[in-house]
């Protein structure tokens, strides 16, 4: 069984690649490549696996609002990907690198016995990105 | 091929154990321990593919719980905490012995609590 919860954050990225010249980053990203950045209204979808507690629920709702409000929420919204996420500092801030991201740092401080199942990061409602774990 | 239709529904529902007490039926539950009991509107997505599905679902699950208090009017949950785990569960059982024959299987439910949070069941075992 899955529980999947929806979450929100907005941050600012620029695609580019500093190896590469000028030219070629503004072929490559289009007007991702503009020299001052955009935003996005992200919308993460957290997909927890497993069997129901004796509670009644896979997972306790606040305490996975609590991880991924400590853990990503408070370190990526209304933050510069480029510069003010330490784990996104050697990579290209494109939102599949975001969604590979977001599970790395899920699933290094993931406390739960349910499993992480499957993470979403959709940057636009027409870009969405999945992630589904084995 | 995959067929899915949405219901939806409006129930109350308070999520507690009766074996705790209310702070820790607090700590484990929530908002959702609220004695009195709160109401979401339900939505259930499910694979079919014949037209009768929707009547099937409104006979299932939309008429029996629809605007009724779950932990009172609905068995199984005047023994089986009404989460929304619980309520797909419950959905799975109630639809599969309708639609499950040679060629068609009930495929998943989907079970909306807000619409930041669902759940999905396939019939796998649970607990």
């Amino acid at each position: 069984m899955r529980l999947t919860r929806r979450y929100r954050f907005a941050a600012s990225h620029r695609l580019d690649v500093p190896a590469l010249g000028v030219e070629e980053n503004r072929r490559l990203f289009g007007k991702c490549n503009n020299p001052y950045g955009h935003g996005h209204d992200y919308i993460l979808d957290v997909t927890v696996e497993g069997a129901p507690d004796e509670s009644g629920q896979i997972v306790r709702r606040s305490a996975l609002d609590a991880l991924v409000q400590e853990r990503i929420l408070q370190r990526l919204d209304h933050k510069n990907l480029n510069t003010d996420v330490a784990e996104l500092a050697a990579r290209v801030p494109t939102t599949e690198n975001v969604a590979e991201t977001i599970r790395e740092v899920l699933e290094k401080n993931w406390p739960f016995a349910p499993r992480l199942a499957h993470v979403r990061v959709a940057e636009t409602d027409r870009n969405i990105f999945d992630l589904e774990l084995r | 091929m995959f067929l899915t239709r949405k219901v939806e529904f409006s129930a109350s529902h308070v999520c507690a154990s009766p074996a705790l007490n209310d702070a820790e039926n607090r700590v484990l539950y929530g908002a959702a321990a609220n004695p009195n009991g709160h109401g979401h509107n339900y939505v259930t997505g499910m694979v079919f593919d014949l037209r009768e599905l929707k009547q099937l679902i409104q006979d299932e699950v939309v008429e029996p719980m629809d605007h009724r208090f779950l932990n009172r009017e609905v068995a199984p949950f005047d023994r089986v905490v009404p989460t929304t785990e619980n309520i797909a569960i419950e959905i799975w059982k109630r639809l599969q012995r309708r639609i499950d024959r040679d060629e068609v299987k009930l495929r998943n439910v989907r079970l909306y609590e807000t619409a930041d949070l669902y759940v999905d069941y396939g019939g796998e075992a649970c607990g």
